[in-house]
């Protein structure tokens, strides 16, 4: 024991909340390894942490905290089962199948995180699931904390939890990290989710403030987990291209609240050191191996980060990484940013001609930054009454306050200008 | 956070073959015993069944007395758990292993912790 059993009973409350905070989802990811069933665990995890709070302020905090947590909770386990089988004799539960934790706090224990990252992201539960159960049981969230930052109900949140992991059991999804030959594909699942639960938080798709600071940042914690496990060229990337869009988060809105565009944005309001960051896992990330999507647009989002203004941008070279990523990763949005890039780099209009192209081919007739970027090219132009009805049909598009804001301002500029 | 479980069932202890309902109260034994264990635990009773509800209503300052519960439903609330949990899929794990949740079912409500509630029930002058 690294404590005096005399230790403060405060002292070992504080720490056996310190321990709670920083170690209980590593603890948990072993216990789910240890007892095969994430209900199980959650149960053990209760009463290991319980036994802490009876016993540290006794006999003093352990040397090894998160070993003492994981046994502890392995034999709390062993206990109940033993006591439902009295109950239940039919029960076919055995405590002899319940493996030891071996390694104590290295090796396999260390894994058991990326195996909970995989089994929360397993492409055969439903996205919205995915996204649940990785916050709630990789994370730490509860219930109520992630149905707030989505603006969905509890009851429904909860739902989807419960059958995520009647699905996990019932399916016998195993837990443990993909094989090599199954890895990209499956890594592909886990960024997916830490990139969606990023976004929500960054650009939530619909409410009146732009952005929930908590989502992005336990995005980034997660990825920064998964980087450090399983240094991937795309695990890289995208925590390059998180770090780096959050880098711009205090200039992307205005006192108001409203939507500053990257070209107008105050550079000096940018985080230095998350770009720095951000651009030296873009460095690392890229020459590894044929780089995917998420390092390609990390390593765009790189460049405007090193340029000193809009004008001052490498459009070129953006434009040159845009092609690169719709060769690995073709879809409409991207021809449109590429489109956008073009304007810049050509002039406003060869950017329209490939606008109004991808307009017609009818893909984005919906998404509202489409003619948003066609009302801005056709403004530019001088074009005022095509601007006008590219703007009006934007709007209708539009469910985000600030966006709406934004869109109404330039609408009303325009009118101004007749 | 604190959730309500109410316990709704077809069939309440006073209704049960006596064996069925000497099991009943073993399996209710050993879940609360179990939940007193892990802290979940706050407190839990069994209510009499519909037949002993009274209904009341204040109108226009008199008070008028009804038999049996308010509304006819087929299933009866026969008891009910406060417990305390995480959050709502702690509550639901919790209230799974509710003996009664296996015969009929088990409704989990939040108990209401905002400052207005707090006030009015005088939970921050009598904690």
């Amino acid at each position: 024991m690294s404590e005096p059993p005399h230790t403060d009973i405060r002292d070992a409350r504080a720490a056996v909340d310190a321990v709670y905070r920083s170690e209980s989802r590593r603890v948990f990811a072993t216990l789910v390894r240890l007892l095969g069933d994430f209900d199980a665990a959650e149960e053990a995890l209760h009463d290991a942490f319980r036994a802490a709070l009876e016993q540290w302020p006794r006999d003093g905090v352990p040397d090894k905290p998160r070993a003492w947590l994981v046994s502890a909770g392995r034999f709390k386990a062993i206990d109940r089962i033993r006591r439902d089988a009295r109950v239940d004799a039919l029960d076919d539960h055995d405590t002899e199948n319940i493996p030891a934790p071996e390694t104590a706090e290295t090796g396999d224990i260390e894994d058991d995180r990326l195996r909970l990252i995989f089994t929360c992201c397993h492409p055969a539960l439903a996205p919205d699931a995915q996204v649940a159960l990785t916050l709630r049981e990789v994370c730490g969230l509860t219930t109520e904390e992630i149905a707030r930052a989505f603006l969905s109900a509890p009851p429904t949140l909860a739902q989807r939890i419960v059958r995520a992991k009647n699905k996990i059991r019932d399916a016998k999804i195993p837990y443990r990290v993909p094989p090599p030959e199954e890895l990209p594909q499956r890594l592909d699942s886990v960024l997916r989710v830490i990139y969606l639960v990023f976004n929500e938080g960054y650009a939530a798709s619909s409410g009146a403030t732009l952005t929930r600071h908590d989502l992005s940042g336990e995005a980034i914690r997660l990825a920064r987990l998964v980087v450090e496990l399983l240094p991937e060229p795309e695990a890289m990337g995208l925590l390059a291209l998180m770090l780096l869009h959050e880098s711009r988060r205090a200039a992307r809105t205005d006192g108001n609240g409203d939507l500053v565009l990257l070209e107008d944005q105050d550079r000096s309001a940018w985080n230095r050191e998350l770009i720095r960051e951000g651009i030296a896992l873009v460095e690392h990330a890229l020459p590894l191996r044929r780089p995917g999507p998420y390092a390609l647009q990390a390593a765009i989002s790189a460049v405007h980060a090193e340029a000193a203004d809009a004008a001052a941008t490498d459009w070129a070279q953006i434009t040159g990484l845009y092609d690169l990523l719709l060769r690995i990763a073709a879809s409409p949005v991207v021809e449109l940013n590429r489109a956008v890039a073009v304007a810049m780099r050509d002039g406003p209009a060869a950017g329209l001609a490939l606008v109004e192209a991808l307009l017609e081919r009818g893909e984005l007739e919906d998404y509202q930054l489409a003619h948003a970027a066609r009302a801005d090219l056709c403004r530019r132009l001088g074009r005022q009454g095509e601007a006008r009805a590219a703007y009006r049909r934007a709007l209708e598009l539009t469910r985000q306050a600030p966006e709406r804001r934004f869109l109404e301002r330039r609408l009303a500029e325009l009118g101004q200008q007749k | 956070m604190k959730f309500l479980c109410l316990i709704c069932a077809e069939k309440v202890m006073e209704q049960m073959e006596t064996a069925d309902a000497d099991s009943h109260y073993a399996e209710y034994a050993k879940f609360t015993e179990d939940i007193r264990a892990s802290g979940h635990y706050i407190s839990c009773n069994r209510l009499l069944p519909p037949s002993e509800a009274t209904t009341i209503r204040v109108r226009n300052g008199r008070v008028s007395a009804t038999d049996g519960p308010w509304i006819e439903t087929r299933e009866q609330l026969g008891g009910y758990y406060l417990i305390e949990a995480r959050d709502l899929n702690e509550a639901i794990r919790i209230a799974s292993r509710i003996p009664g949740a296996a015969r009929g079912c088990v409704e989990i409500r939040p108990v209401a912790e905002d400052e207005q509630t707090v006030t009015a029930l005088g939970f921050d002058k009598h904690p």
